[in-house]
Formats: structure tokens, C-alpha cells, sequence
């Protein structure tokens, strides 16, 4: 239980992490800016993990493990994302998310 | 291994061997060693069939097989082959035009083995079709017969080939798509009693379904096989697939694979439900009575001569669909005599029609004239055909017509009569179109001077040209032996058919 | 009667069909010599043959307690359609079909051996034969027929060697349309016979000529009640089957091919086109007699009525054709209408069955002095190298020989007597006079035409003014001048023939008396037709020019035969090509396959506005799936607060 911080402050600061994620996600055209966005979804819905976790179970470890397994995953999609960012920007010499759209239809 | 599952294997075994081959001439006499060994597996058949029936032997399906394939849960599919007379007949068929159908396509240079590799498949699949007596093993060689249809056309054909593979396959897929759900149906009413559904059907034939499940699928069936079987209005793939064939494929096509429409027609459709068939059978005699009128009718307007021919294939299969309607011995005799005897024909003009073409370079009966002058063997061989196709005494489709004919005009009803009488008038108006594109292309002046200098058919032209026209003249002359298989082993089916409708 | 005798006979079609085979296939590998020597010795034999089956069937076997029986030799299945009915193959004799099996090997070897002078030398002279072959052969096994099946099978066979010796020069454009509208005009009647045959076949449950003709009725009391529009089953069942008969035999309004089947060789004119093919369909009514007499007398009257106006209607054209080939044409469809009529007045049995005696007694004269006519015509023709009137005159001088036969078989067409058509015409008109007067007159008419433009074709021909000819007309070789003149007898002879005592419709033969009240008006009109035509025609004049320009709507409307080619070209290409054919090719093309390729197009043309939501967008796609979801969210909440 940590003194002076509600659930709900958790939640509120996850919740504006979360749509600041989906508004970059939705918005910004730079790839790796898109990428970091995703990085922000990932990282609210941790929280939740978490706190819920905290709150609710306090005695049991899932929501920890769960969200360390958020961290590891999203390590490895940063990667192979940026990977696939280096090899558009080798294509297109660019990485505006609007123009890589030759693989449509 | 048994026999009937050879007939498979050749095919297979032959496509192995062109597969590990390079030189056309190789590749070519292979195919034709694999086709001669398949024609004489299907000769021997006929002996050995016929030797059966004569020491006494009269079990439905002979020589059968049963192996379970599939059978969990509610499926039970199995891998049941066995033949009787229709199916004997048939094989005996499908084994000449292959065999000739090889001899036709002896000039084909382009990718020659990709091209007999496709052939053989497709070859493949009408013999297990003729040979399954499993519902669902019959559909799978359906399909495999069916494919290779689209890359045949689109690859080795001619003119907008491309356009015309397309609409083949789609419309013969959507056929086998309702075709499938007739099957399924068929196949969940097997067992009205209760016990163990089953695909085979000789045993569903025993049984009486449900009649509500045969009025909802019957139509699903008959007009999935009937699309193949040229059935109006779903005949238009078949001119426009004939036409951009190469020879061996319309050959082919047009004489054994359409038959796949008018066996499964009448053995599956209307023999296996006959309550709804005989209930719904005037909307289909109805469309078979335009079919056979409005394709004659066509085709005395063509100028292409495979247009002609593919035309007048649309006719005459009506009459299969229509004799398969019509509900006596006879008749259903004369549906089978008239699918081997329209097979023998059309695959005779379909390779003729390509070694004209091969050498004129135009199938517009217009452009061409007096080729009987420049190329004897080929124009007396067209005329033969042609007074063949028109039903003349002493080839096979006058055996098949009267048949029918007379079996359809046993029928009381004066609904059947009327429309047996505008069927058989289909016989003058065939006669009005074999004759002006005989007329115009082989005889009067030739109006080419080029095509003066034209070669007559060649050796393996001849082999494929004779082999048919003997056996359409042998079965002309010589019928008996041949209605007397098919009629007689028509009987139990027609028996078990008639106990339910009548 | 299934019998043991007779059963050389059946080697008379096979040994045909053999030199067919040999001929037929050995193609240019036989000499021209050994391929007329073959086929000419089979049919010779069979010739042989069939004079003795005529002896034996006449005077040694045929006749059992006063009756001339029927036997049937031969008869196998052929083709099986159901327990009870099958078509078989075998040979009938009885008096009408031995008559036949004379007339047609005999017209047929002496065609045989005429060919060889009048196509020595053509192009395909061995596909010549085959096809005289093959024609012989169908011919002989539809005139042994002992079912109306194999008599189908056999017409349909004779139909086709027609086509092929019609079309005989395929190169000449007018030949190929004269053999295809030959074989399509006979087809299209035939279709009518298959219906007719197949009526028949429904009621009775049988082929069989024996069981069909039972004059007991059995087979006519099957159709008992049964009617189709108000007409009964058996009267449609028979005038369906003469509509065959009438198309093989040029019957009005069926005629239209005979006149343009005079493309074909000139030997095979004599041979198909007037003695043999062309009176099948008398012989097809005559074979089932009994049922039109017994069963249907209204199918008779029509037998009857087609005949009479034919034979009119034919010999008003014959006068003003200037082809001599066609002159005779429309002369053999006027003595065929003369053999119909004489059937349809014809009653069963005594001296009630005249007419069918003289029809048949006629049948056989014509054969002899119409073959006679068109072999002396192709003589001629050989000479001339046309075959328009106009380009002869004054032949006699040149062609003795030809000459001769030809006034012998003018006289016997004309009914002179003694020569042998005088004889059966004068039955025929007794016939008709003792049944129907209207069609005695047309009858006594027709034959007062028929003696003028006989005379007329004689004395232009080989009287009137030289021509210039380009090469002296010499009189043919022996080949051709021996069957003349063998004709010639035969026409001037034949008439003898006691027919009333062999061929008669219930095999009992009755006492025919000469009818003087006939034969006196029959001789006159024949000796005024004559007589104006030698007015007209023997010395150059202008009388024939000025009667034709006196009269000159009657003489344009014979010229172009009523104009009936013009109505059944209408009729072909107006209605057949251009408002069916085209129409449903047109149809086909547009309205069928295009409601096909419009599925395929709306289903293109659907998947082409479908596919621009995969834009490629990915933020567009994340928009949706963020807005899909806040949707699925909100409903949900909405959902589960309520």
C-alpha cells in the first residue's frame, strides 16, 4: 500500500498514458515516433498490471510476471520493428507511415 | 493392388515417368505407350466383364474394392471402386479418346511435357470417376478432373484463352460447390432408418429417402452435374472453352469429361432420388428440349467451326440430360449409348477440326473451300463425322438417338410425347448445320491458293482419325452387344428406381 | 413365313455392299477398268439373282393355295430397345418387293454398264462406282425391308448416297447446293416418318411389316379410341409417315430438290432420281396398304389427293422448261403423283385392288421408259455438251440409235398403245374413274400434257432446225447404246405383263378386263397432245412463240415453277437463317453468356469499390480498429447496465 496515492491516481495517469499513446499511434506520421507511442500503450497497460495486482491480490506475483512479460515482449517487437523501419527507410528513403503503402490491394 | 485401382495408377505412373524426362519425342512416346497400355487395360476389362456376365456372375458391381479412407467422427468416406456395363462402356470410352487424344496433340512442341503431365491428370480423374462407387471419392476425382481444365486451356490454348479457362472453371467450380452440397445431403439422408450413414451408392439406392430431403436436393444435384453436362442456360462455358482448347483438351473435354455430367445426372441424381426427379423432372425436360433445339439452332449461325462443333455438343448432350428424364429402361439405355456414341463423335471432329486447322490457320469455315481437293483423307474423314453427328445408319449416334426415341415415346403422357416430337426435330435442323459448313469448307472451288499446297494428315493424324471412326462405325453396325450390357445392367437400378415412383 | 428358300436372295445387297467395301476403300490404288468391272459383275449378278427369285417366287414357290404368300428368308436382331421390341434386319418377299428387287438391279446394271462410256475419263470415276454401289446396296435393303425400322435405316442410307452422287462434281458450287437441299428437304420429311413410325410403334408395340399389315386389323384395332386433336391416332400415325414418303418422292410441296438434283451425273439421274429412290415412298405405301385401306381411309384421300395435284401441278411446269434434264424431272414427279393416285383410289382386294396393281404395274413401266428417257437424254448430252433445248435440233440424223429409244420411250410415257405405259396408265384411270371422277379428269388431263410436252422435248430435240454445234454430234459409244436399247424393249414390252395376276394387294389375283370406255378418251387426248406438239415444234415456226406470248402470266408462272424455289428460299433463309437461327446465336451470345459474364462483372466491379478500404493506411486501419472497439466498449456498457 503506498501512503497518499489512491488506486484511482494509478489509474488516471495510465489511462492518460494509454489514449496519449493511441493519439501518437493514430496521429504522428514518424514510424519510430509510432513505435514509441505503441512503447506508451504497452507500458499504461503494465501499470494496470500492476496496480491491480497490488490492490487487489497482494499476496500473489501474476500481475508482476505479466508485465514483466509485457516488458520482454515489447523489447523484442521494438526490434524487429526498427528493423523493419531501417529496412523501409532503405526501400523508400523515408519513413512516413503514408507513404509505404506499395504492398496494398 | 486390384484392377480397377490400376486404372488409377497408370495414369499416375505414366505422369511420374514424363516428369523425369527432357526431350519432347521422349516425353510424346511415353505418353503414348502409358495411353496404349490404359486402352488395353479398359479392352480387357470389357472381356473380362463380359466373361463374368457370362459365366453367371450378377453382382451390381464387379471386380469392386472397398477400403475405409476416412472415418471419424461423422464422416465415413471410403475408397470404394467397382464397375458394371454403364461404367465398363465408359472406361472403354474414355481409354480411346485418351488414346487418340495423345496421336491428336503429336504436334504440340510448346512445353510438351508440362502439357501431357496436365492431360494425364486430367485423365486421371475421369477414370477414378468412372470407376468410384463412393460419393465422395467420385466428387474428389471430379475436382481433379476439372482443374487441370484451366491450365490446359489457359497455356496450350488459342484465341482470348485466358478469358475462356476462366469462365470454365469458375462455372464448373460453382457447379461442384452446389454439387458438394447435393452429395452432403444426399450422404446425411443415407440412413433414414438410423445405422450408419454412407457415401456408397449402391447402398443408398437400396434405401428410399426422406422426400423432403429429395425435393431440396435434387435440384442441388442434378444441376451441379448438369452444368457439366451442358444443361441451358448453364451451357455457355462450352463453346467459348471448346473454341480456345487445343485439340487434345477438346477432345477430351467434350468427350469425356461432359459425360461426367450425364452419368452423375442419371446415376446419381435421378437414380438415387427418383421421387423428386420424377416430381420435377418437366422443368428439367423442358430446358433439355430447349437445350437440344436452341444449340442446333446456334450453331447454324456459327462461322467458326469449333463453335459449330461445340454448339452442336451442346444439342446433343441435352438428349442425354433429357433421355436421362424420361424415366424408362429404353430411354436411360439410350442416354448411355448416346454419352459413348457423342463421345466417339465429337472427339473425331474436335481432332479433325484441329488438323485443319494446324494447317489452314483459320477455323472461319468462310475463309476456307474446296479443301475435300487438297487433303482427301482429312475431308472424307470430316464428312464421315458429320454424317455420323447427324444420326446417318451405320454409326453409332443413329444407335443412340432411335434409342432414345423410342424410349422416350414410351411414355404416356402426352407432356413427354410433345416433347419428344420437338427433340427429334433437333435430328434435321443438325443435318442443316453438319451440311453448310461441310459445303462451304470442304467442297466447291478453293478460294485459297495457298491452301492448295496443303499436306493431307499424317501418320499419327490417321491413327487418331481411324481408331475413332472404326469404333463409331463398329458400334453403328454391330450394336446389339452393346445395348444388351447397358440395358441389362440398367435393370436392378431401373427396377429398384421404378418401385418408388410409380 | 420363315422359310428356307430364297436364301441365295440375300446375297444380291451383300454382294453390293462387298464391291461398296472394295471399291470404296481401295481408293486410287484400283484401276478405273477393275473398279467399273467390279461393281458392274456384283450388281450383274445380283440382276441374275433377282430374275430368278422373281421366277421362283412367280411360278414355282410363291403361289400356296392361290395365294402369293410372304416369306421371310433372313431376319436377325439388329438393335434391341426393349423386351418386346427390337429392330430386326432381314429380307421380305412377297410379290411387290420381288417386283422391286427387278427394277432396281435392273436399272441399276444398266447404269452400270452405260457409266462407262459417260464417265470415262472425269475425276473420281472409282467414287463414282462406290457410291453407285452403295446406293444399290441401300436401295435393295429398303426393298427387302421386313420392318418399318429397317426400311428407315435403309431410306436414310439411300438418302445419303443420293447426297453423295448429287454432290458428285463438289467442286461445282451448284452441285453442292443441289445435293445439300436434296438431302435436307428429305431429311426434314423424314423427320415426320421417324414421328410416324414412332406412333405407329407405340400403339401396335411392333416393327413388323407382317404383324402391321395383318389384314385381320389386329394391329389397326390397337389404336382403337385413340385421337389427337379431334383426328385419329392411326390416320396421324400414317399421314405422318407418307410425309416421309412424299419427301423421297418429290410430292408436292417436298418436290422443290428433285429439279435441282439434276446436277448430279446423268447416269445417276436415270438411276435414283427417276427409276429407283424416287418411288420409295410409292412402295412405302404400298407396303403398308392394308393399314391405309383398312385403318384410315382419310390418310388414303390425302395419299390420294397429293398424288392427283402433283401430277398436274408437275406436268404444267414440264411444258415450258428448256433444260431437258429438268423437263424430265418434273415429268418423273408427275407419274410418281400418277403411282400415288392411282394407290389412293385403289380399294383391298378383287377388282377393287386395281389401282394398287396399276400403281404398281406403273411403277415398274416408268422405271423401264423414264431410266430409258434419261439415259438417251445423257447420251445426248454427252453429244452436245448442254443440256438446254435450245442448243439441239435436228439430232435424229446424227444419233440413230439414241433416236429411236427415245421415241420408243415418248410413246410408252405418252400411253400409245401397245407400248408398255399405255397399259398401266389405262388401269390407273380405271382405277381412278371407277372411284373418284374428279381425279379421273385430272388424271385424263395430265396425260393429254404429258404426250404434248413429251413431243415437244422429242421434236425439238431431234427435230427442228441444225444448230451450229462445235464439233459434230456422233452417236455414243456400245456401252452406252446396249442399255438403250435393252430399255427400249423393256419399254416397248414390259406392258405385257400380266400384273393383275401376280401383284395385287391381298396376294389373290383377280381378272382385269380391258376398258374400252378409258382407253378410247386416255389415246385421244394422248394423240391431241401429240399433234399440237408436232404442229408446234417438228418444223421451225413461230406458233409456240406466239401461243406463249398470248398467254403470258401462264406461261411466266410455269416457267419459274409456280415460283416455289422462291417460297422455300423465303421460307429457309428469311424465316430459318434470319429469325431463328441468328436470333438465338444472337441470343446466345448477348442474353445467355452475358447474364453469365454480367455476374462476373458486378462481382469485379463490387470487389474493385470493396478493395479501397484496404488503403494501405496503417493509421487509417488503427483508427478503425480503435473506433470498432470503442464502439464494441460503449454497446457493451450500454449492454450491461441496463
Amino acid at each position: 500500500m503506498i501512503e497518499g496515492i489512491g488506486v484511482n491516481d494509478f489509474l488516471v495517469v495510465s489511462t492518460i498514458m494509454f489514449f496519449v499513446g493511441v493519439y501518437g499511434f493514430l496521429v504522428r506520421k514518424n514510424l519510430i515516433t509510432m513505435l514509441m507511442s505503441v512503447e506508451l500503450i504497452l507500458n499504461a497497460a503494465n501499470i494496470n498490471f500492476v496496480v491491480f495486482n497490488k490492490y487487489l491480490f497482494p499476496d500473489m506475483l501474476q500481475g508482476y510476471m505479466f508485465s514483466l512479460f509485457v516488458i520482454g515482449i515489447a523489447a523484442a517487437e521494438a526490434a524487429v520493428a526498427i528493423a523493419i523501419i531501417l529496412n523501409v527507410y532503405r526501400n523508400l528513403k523515408d519513413i512516413d507511415v503514408e507513404h509505404v503503402s506499395s504492398m496494398k490491394y | 493392388m486390384d484392377r480397377l485401382s490400376l486404372l488409377i495408377v497408370i495414369p499416375v505412373l505414366t505422369i511420374v515417368v514424363i516428369g523425369f524426362m527432357h526431350d519432347y519425342k521422349k516425353v510424346r512416346l511415353t505418353a503414348a505407350i502409358g495411353a496404349g497400355i490404359q486402352l488395353l487395360q479398359t479392352i480387357w476389362l470389357m472381356f473380362s466383364y463380359l466373361g463374368e456376365r457370362r459365366s453367371g456372375n450378377t453382382e451390381e458391381m464387379l471386380f469392386g474394392k472397398d477400403v475405409v479412407w476416412y472415418d471419424h467422427g461423422i464422416l465415413n468416406i471410403h475408397y470404394a471402386v467397382g464397375v458394371d456395363g454403364l461404367s465398363t462402356a465408359l472406361l472403354l470410352l474414355t481409354g480411346i479418346i485418351v488414346f487418340a487424344g495423345v496421336f491428336a496433340s503429336w504436334e504440340i512442341t510448346n512445353k510438351t511435357k508440362e502439357f501431357f503431365i496436365t492431360l494425364f491428370l486430367l485423365a486421371t480423374g475421369v477414370f477414378g470417376f468412372f470407376i468410384s462407387i463412393d460419393l465422395f471419392t467420385l466428387f474428389v476425382f471430379y475436382e481433379v478432373a476439372v482443374i487441370p481444365m484451366y491450365l490446359l486451356i489457359g497455356i496450350w490454348g488459342t484465341g482470348p484463352k485466358e478469358y475462356s479457362a476462366m469462365k470454365l472453371t469458375l462455372m464448373l467450380m460453382g457447379a461442384s460447390a452446389l454439387l458438394l452440397v447435393g452429395i452432403l445431403g444426399i450422404y446425411f439422408n443415407s440412413a433414414p432408418d438410423g445405422g450408419e450413414l454412407t457415401f456408397n451408392f449402391i447402398q443408398i439406392s437400396n434405401v428410399v429417402m426422406d422426400h423432403g430431403a429429395q425435393r431440396f436436393f435434387f435440384p442441388l444435384t442434378f444441376i451441379g452435374f448438369g452444368v457439366l453436362g451442358a444443361l441451358y442456360p448453364f451451357h455457355t462455358w462450352s463453346p467459348d472453352g471448346h473454341a480456345s482448347a487445343p485439340t487434345a483438351v477438346s477432345m477430351l473435354h467434350a468427350g469425356v469429361l461432359m459425360k461426367l455430367g450425364g452419368y452423375g445426372a442419371l446415376r446419381i441424381a435421378v437414380m438415387l432420388m427418383p421421387e423428386a426427379a420424377s416430381e420435377m423432372a418437366w422443368i428439367f425436360i423442358i430446358l433439355a428440349v430447349i437445350g437440344s433445339v436452341y444449340g442446333a439452332y446456334s450453331a447454324v449461325a456459327q462461322k467458326d467451326l469449333k463453335y459449330i462443333n461445340a454448339y452442336s455438343s451442346v444439342s446433343h448432350l441435352a438428349l442425354i440430360l433429357f433421355a436421362a428424364l424420361m424415366f424408362t429402361q429404353t430411354a436411360h439405355t439410350g442416354a448411355v449409348l448416346q454419352m459413348i456414341s457423342h463421345g466417339l463423335i465429337t472427339a473425331l471432329f474436335f481432332a479433325l477440326i484441329g488438323m485443319i486447322y494446324s494447317r489452314t490457320h483459320t477455323r472461319n469455315i468462310h475463309e476456307m473451300g474446296g479443301l475435300l481437293k487438297v487433303m482427301p483423307v482429312l475431308g472424307v474423314s470430316y464428312l464421315i463425322a458429320g454424317f455420323a453427328s447427324l444420326g446417318l445408319p451405320g454409326f453409332s449416334a443413329f444407335i443412340a438417338e432411335m434409342t432414345i426415341f423410342v424410349g422416350a415415346f414410351e411414355n404416356h403422357d402426352l407432356f413427354t410425347r410433345v416433347s419428344t416430337v420437338l427433340v427429334v426435330s433437333s435430328i434435321v435442323i443438325t443435318a442443316v448445320y453438319i451440311l453448310r459448313a461441310a459445303g462451304i469448307m470442304l467442297m466447291g472451288t478453293i478460294n485459297n491458293k495457298e491452301f492448295e499446297l496443303l499436306p493431307d494428315a499424317r501418320w499419327y493424324d490417321k491413327v487418331a482419325v481411324f481408331l475413332l471412326i472404326a469404333v463409331i462405325a463398329g458400334i453403328g453396325i454391330f450394336p446389339n452387344w452393346l445395348v444388351e450390357i447397358i440395358y441389362t445392367d440398367l435393370g436392378p437400378m431401373f427396377e429398384r428406381m421404378s418401385s418408388q415412383i410409380f | 413365313m420363315v422359310t428356307e428358300l430364297f436364301q441365295y436372295t440375300i446375297w444380291i445387297p451383300v454382294l453390293v455392299f462387298l464391291s461398296f467395301l472394295i471399291v470404296g476403300l481401295s481408293g486410287d490404288k484400283l484401276s478405273n477398268q477393275a473398279a467399273g468391272l467390279i461393281s458392274t459383275s456384283t450388281i450383274s449378278i445380283g440382276m441374275v439373282l433377282s430374275y430368278y427369285t422373281a421366277y421362283e417366287y412367280f411360278f414355282v414357290h410363291g403361289l400356296v393355295n392361290g395365294i402369293y404368300e410372304t416369306f421371310i428368308p433372313v431376319n436377325f436382331e439388329w438393335l434391341r430397345f426393349s423386351e418386346t421390341l427390337s429392330i430386326n434386319m432381314g429380307m421380305y418377299i412377297d410379290g411387290i418387293s420381288v417386283m422391286m428387287l427387278v427394277v432396281v438391279t435392273t436399272i441399276s446394271t444398266m447404269v452400270h454398264i452405260y457409266s462407262f462410256g459417260y464417265m470415262k475419263g472425269e475425276v473420281g470415276f472409282n467414287r463414282f462406282y462406290s457410291f453407285l454401289s452403295l446406293f444399290s446396296f441401300s436401295m435393295l435393303g429398303l426393298v427387302i425391308a421386313t420392318n418399318i425400322f429397317q426400311m428407315y435405316v435403309f431410306w436414310e442410307l439411300v438418302g445419303v448416297s443420293s447426297f453423295l452422287l448429287i454432290g458428285y462434281y463438289y467442286f461445282k458450287p451448284s452441285a453442292v447446293a443441289a445435293s445439300k437441299k436434296a438431302f435436307i428437304v428429305t431429311r426434314f420429311a423424314d423427320f415426320f416418318f421417324l414421328v410416324g413410325i414412332l406412333t405407329l410403334s407405340y400403339y401396335t408395340g411392333t416393327f413388323d411389316f407382317i404383324e402391321l399389315t395383318d389384314p385381320s386389323g389386329a394391329a389397326i384395332g390397337s389404336f382403337a379410341g385413340a385421337s389427337f386433336l379431334g383426328i385419329g391416332a392411326l390416320t396421324w400415325a400414317l399421314t405422318l409417315i407418307f410425309i416421309g414418303g412424299a419427301g423421297k418422292s418429290a410430292m408436292f410441296p417436298l418436290h422443290i430438290w428433285l429439279p435441282d438434283a439434276m446436277e448430279g451425273p446423268t447416269p445417276v439421274s436415270a438411276l435414283i432420281h427417276a427409276a429407283t429412290m424416287v418411288v420409295a415412298g410409292v412402295y412405302l405405301v404400298a407396303r403398308l396398304f392394308v393399314m391405309f385401306v383398312l385403318g384410315s381411309p382419310e390418310a388414303l384421300e390425302i395419299v390420294m389427293w397429293v398424288g392427283a395435284f402433283s401430277a398436274l401441278f408437275a406436268a404444267l411446269i414440264a411444258i415450258t422448261q428448256t433444260d431437258i434434264k429438268r423437263v424430265l424431272a418434273f415429268s418423273t414427279m408427275s407419274q410418281i403423283g400418277y403411282m400415288m393416285l392411282a394407290l389412293g383410289v385403289s380399294g383391298y382386294g378383287g377388282e377393287e385392288g386395281l389401282g394398287f396393281t396399276a400403281s404398281m404395274f406403273h411403277l415398274f413401266t416408268h422405271a423401264m421408259f423414264k431410266a430409258l428417257l434419261f439415259l438417251g437424254a445423257g447420251a445426248i448430252i454427252h453429244a452436245v455438251h448442254s443440256n438446254e433445248m435450245t442448243d439441239m435440233g435436228n439430232l435424229r440424223k446424227y444419233m440413230p440409235i439414241t433416236h429411236i429409244t427415245f421415241l420408243v420411250a415418248a410413246l410408252a410415257i405418252s400411253g400409245i398403245p401397245v407400248f408398255s405405259g399405255f397399259f398401266s396408265k389405262d388401269e390407273i384411270l380405271a382405277a381412278a374413274y371407277a372411284s373418284n371422277k374428279m381425279v379421273f379428269f385430272i388424271g385424263w388431263a395430265v396425260a393429254g400434257i404429258t404426250a404434248f410436252y413429251m413431243f415437244r422435248l422429242y421434236y425439238t430435240i431431234f427435230w427442228g432446225e441444225e444448230r451450229e454445234y462445235t464439233h459434230t454430234p456422233h452417236e455414243a459409244g456400245k456401252s452406252m447404246t446396249y442399255p438403250l436399247l435393252f430399255l427400249a424393249f423393256m419399254a416397248a414390252v414390259s406392258g405385257f405383263i400380266p400384273f393383275n395376276e401376280l401383284v395385287t394387294a391381298d396376294g389373290l389375283d383377280f381378272h382385269a378386263h380391258f376398258h374400252w370406255n378409258i382407253a378410247i378418251p386416255s389415246v385421244a387426248i394422248a394423240a391431241i397432245g401429240i399433234w399440237v406438239a408436232t404442229i408446234m415444234y417438228k418444223n421451225p415456226s413461230k406458233t409456240a412463240d406466239e401461243v406463249s406470248a398470248k398467254i403470258p402470266i401462264l406461261y411466266r408462272w410455269s416457267h419459274h415453277k409456280f415460283y416455289m424455289d422462291e417460297v422455300w428460299m423465303f421460307l429457309t433463309h428469311k424465316i430459318i437463317f434470319k429469325l431463328i437461327a441468328w436470333p438465338t446465336a444472337w441470343f446466345d451470345k448477348k442474353v445467355v453468356d452475358g447474364s453469365f459474364d454480367g455476374i462476373a462483372w458486378v462481382t469485379n466491379k463490387v470487389s474493385d469499390k470493396i478493395k479501397g478500404l484496404q488503403s494501405g493506411q496503417l493509421q487509417q486501419y488503427a483508427a478503425t480498429m480503435v473506433m470498432g472497439l470503442l464502439g464494441f466498449v460503449l454497446v457493451l456498457l450500454y449492454w450491461m447496465t441496463k
